[in-house]
């Protein structure tokens, strides 16, 4: 039986096992929105407010299920509009297909009403991209999407059908397996850098673990534990690496970089032999790059090839899928003891505030971020913007479940979390979502309020509002002579927003409220606004300024009451009011 | 970090002929400011693919990196950097030159000296065809400007390795990656 493209089109995605599409019909996508219906009961369609909406929860449903997220957005500003969230995708190696309609075929290249040159703009950020111009291509194009998307290192894929192809008729066949000449992705490592790396590890004395993205994508927490408890070696997290490690186990000493923790980057200078597996070595986790890690011999395991001597030249060099790899070298690895090291590190850490709460009767954000944490323990996941919010969440959010921690780490996208937390929420029904949101970033993005209650998407938004675009402030800070330059922002009332879209709001303005709201928030069934207005001034700490090496990281100006029981001192921000 | 003196490479890809590809490979080089020299792509021996060969300056470490970001491009079924391989290198070049009664013996001596031959003659100018490698051809070059060289056309670097290093080509089976300089036993082995 003869299909039109567009049936083709949900005939692939069904076996391709999806479920769900987030998207937003226009003139170039209408046969496919014209078959959807027919599709109903075995496809979901959320229609997102923006396409930009669309990319993101795409990518955090991707990042929650493991499978590849779809979107879908008509040409044109349809399709120019999801870039933003092609391009968080990419940096973040997320499974992604897109499919856009495209003016009809004949009108390409003739400057066509809401023609926009999809796949030339999206080649930069894209795995691969296609624009299918005969019926009889779209099985094969779509099949291809989702293999090159979701295997080796992850990424969006974009399929560009015109309009008249969704229409026009053929015989449906879907291929079994795809001919890539040109793409067979390594998986398994070499045995002799294994046997390598199997020895840096017997002869070192200070080892650590730099856990990166690939390990959650990989799914490679068990691997990746047994490597650590077998061999005694600390693992540190990068941004998306949180969750990629139980943060409640002892070896656990959270994230390194920019505004990771002290004792992180004190150790990496202080290592001699960094396991690098499924990390890039992102400027904001190395610091100046020429006194990274100086002692340290250096296994980088990471399934792309490219990445391997990209910033920083390995000792040892694994490319392969990082579960397989760790359970290669789980084989030849030796059970060691570090517990001098592991002492030294304890004694890092104990001396160092970087994360101390002040006990103040302000609405420190810090504060908020971490009750928020405390109150939803570790089943919840948590997206977040971008700014510093993200930075306080990913301090104290000691997330002990893979893919528990959804943010934008390489493109660093504000107005992320509140599409992605709608991504994760139909991704996981049943679970707690709450998207820690900045005041700046949810702006960007909080027309997406609609499609929350439209879809009775039980969300939590906490909107950490200190008025501020806080991180650029506080470079301003720092960094510009307290030149502070358009930062300020007027805020609407979040809670009336929050109302006039249909879903309870509510308003924190004392630390007394704190806990009892964010309880109020968790036992309401709906979707939940919190306004946290938190003190205005409070900045990121530790930090590594930019340019500056690992060793140079300004701790938290906090005494840690762990360390030597004393109260805060005053804050460094504080004498710039 | 690996030298960063700049030098002249070739690099030599096979890639699956289908639309976009150029476009999709020279993004790789444009997003992180690499010229290209040159470029010469034409049908390989294997229906379906192409071959490519280009020419660009950089530091070893450099270009290694777009060589590597290259190869991720789906249609890219092998690339390798061949400089300082023991390589054969040509490029053709069609040169239009103004000839007059006058000129034409002298110009005609120097063509034969570097034997290229005349595809075209005109009252006033000729056209010479010349092949050789790059050094050959801007030192006809250098020689015709007097008489007024009116249009010059090049195709670019086209190369091959010598002798049995090149005979796997033919295999896209065994894809591969070769860089040129310190990271190609490293990179080698990784594949």
């Amino acid at each position: 039986m003869k299909l039109t493209g567009a049936q083709i089109i949900m005939e692939c995605l069904l076996r391709e096992g999806v479920d769900t599409i987030f998207g937003y019909p226009g003139g170039a996508n209408l046969p496919m929105y014209d078959t959807l219906p027919q599709y109903a009961d075995r496809i979901r369609h959320i229609l997102v407010r923006h396409e930009q909406s669309a990319a993101h929860a795409a990518d955090a449903y991707s990042r929650v299920t493991g499978q590849a997220g779809v979107c879908w957005a008509t040409s044109g500003p349809g399709a120019t509009n999801l870039v933003t969230g092609i391009a968080n995708a990419w940096m973040d190696s997320v499974p992604l297909v897109c499919i856009t309609g495209s003016v009809v075929s004949w009108l390409i290249g003739r400057d066509g009403f809401q023609e926009a040159d999809i796949t030339g703009i999206s080649i930069p950020i894209t795995k691969h991209n296609a624009l299918v111009l005969n019926v009889e291509d779209i099985a094969r194009n779509i099949r291809e999407a989702f293999h090159i998307a979701t295997t080796g290192r992850p990424g969006p894929v974009l399929v560009d059908i015109p309009r008249d192809i969704q229409q026009q008729t053929c015989e449906f066949d879907y291929p079994d397996e795809v001919n890539l000449p040109g793409y067979k992705p390594v998986t398994r490592g070499d045995p002799k850098q294994i046997d390598r790396a199997a020895k840096l590890i017997a002869d070192s004395e200070k080892p650590l673990i730099l856990a990166g993205h690939g390990v959650v994508i990989s799914r490679a927490w068990d691997e990746l534990k047994e490597l650590a408890e077998k061999a005694d070696v600390p693992v540190i997290t990068t941004l998306l690496g949180i969750g990629g490690f139980p943060a409640t186990h002892e070896l656990y000493m959270g994230m390194p970089g920019m505004h990771g923790m002290y004792w992180n980057n004190q150790a990496i200078s202080e290592s001699d032999l960094l396991i690098a597996v499924g990390m890039r070595f992102d400027d904001r986790v190395t610091g100046r790059l020429k006194d990274f890690a100086p002692h340290a011999k250096i296994i980088h395991i990471d399934i792309d090839p490219a990445e391997i001597g990209k910033n920083i030249p390995p000792t040892v060099p694994i490319v392969g899928d990082v579960k397989l790899v760790l359970q290669d070298l789980n084989r030849e690895v030796g059970a060691y003891r570090h517990d001098d090291w592991r002492a030294w590190l304890n004694e890092m850490k104990s001396n160092h505030p970087s994360i101390a709460i002040p006990d103040t009767d302000k609405v420190l954000p810090q504060y908020v971020i971490k009750s928020i944490y405390d109150a939803s323990g570790t089943d919840a996941y948590y997206v977040t913007g971008v700014g510093q919010h993200q930075m306080w969440a990913a301090q104290y959010f000691w997330i002990d479940k893979p893919a528990g921690f959804i943010t934008s780490g390489g493109l660093g996208t504000m107005g992320f979390e509140v599409p992605a937390a709608m991504g994760a929420q139909v991704a996981a029904p049943q679970s707690t979502i709450w998207a820690i949101c900045g005041d700046g970033g949810f702006q960007m993005t909080s027309q997406e309020l609609a499609t929350v209650v439209e879809y009775e998407l039980p969300i939590k938004y906490a909107i950490i509002n200190n008025g501020y675009l806080g991180m650029v402030r506080q470079w301003q800070e720092l960094f510009y002579k307290n030149n502070l330059s358009a930062v300020r922002m007027f805020q609407p009332d979040f809670v009336k927003l929050a109302e006039a879209y249909g879903m309870r709001g509510l308003r924190v303005t004392d630390k007394d409220q704190v806990q009892s709201t964010i309880d109020l928030a968790l036992a309401h069934p709906g979707p939940v606004l919190i306004d946290f207005q938190v003190e205005e001034y409070e900045n990121t700490y530790p930090m590594v300024p930019p340019g500056a090496s690992l060793q140079e990281t300004v701790d938290s100006p906090y005494q840690s009451d762990a360390g030597n029981g004393q109260t805060a001192r005053p804050r460094v921000a504080e004498g710039v009011r | 970090m690996v030298a960063s003196r700049s030098q002249h490479h070739t690099i030599v890809a096979l890639v699956e002929d289908k639309p976009g590809v150029l476009n999709r490979i020279a993004s790789k080089w444009r997003q992180r400011g690499f010229n290209i020299e040159s470029l010469a792509v034409g049908h390989s021996e294997i229906a379906g693919l192409s071959r490519m060969t280009f020419t660009v300056d950089g530091a070893t470490h450099d270009v290694d990196q777009v060589t590597k970001q290259v190869f991720k491009v789906i249609e890219v079924v092998k690339i390798e950097d061949i400089t300082g391989e023991d390589v054969v290198a040509r490029e053709l070049a069609l040169i239009r030159v103004t000839a007059n009664a006058e000129t034409r013996g002298a110009i005609l001596e120097i063509a034969s000296i570097f034997r290229a031959s005349v595809i075209d003659v005109a009252i006033d100018s000729l056209i010479l065809e010349l092949t050789g490698t790059e050094d050959k051809i801007e030192a006809i070059y250098e020689l015709l400007l007097p008489y007024g060289v009116r249009e010059l056309v090049r195709t670019g670097r086209i190369a091959m390795t010598r002798g049995g290093v090149g005979a796997d080509h033919a295999d896209i089976t065994h894809r591969r990656y070769r860089s040129a300089g310190e990271g190609k036993a490293q990179v080698g082995s990784l594949l």
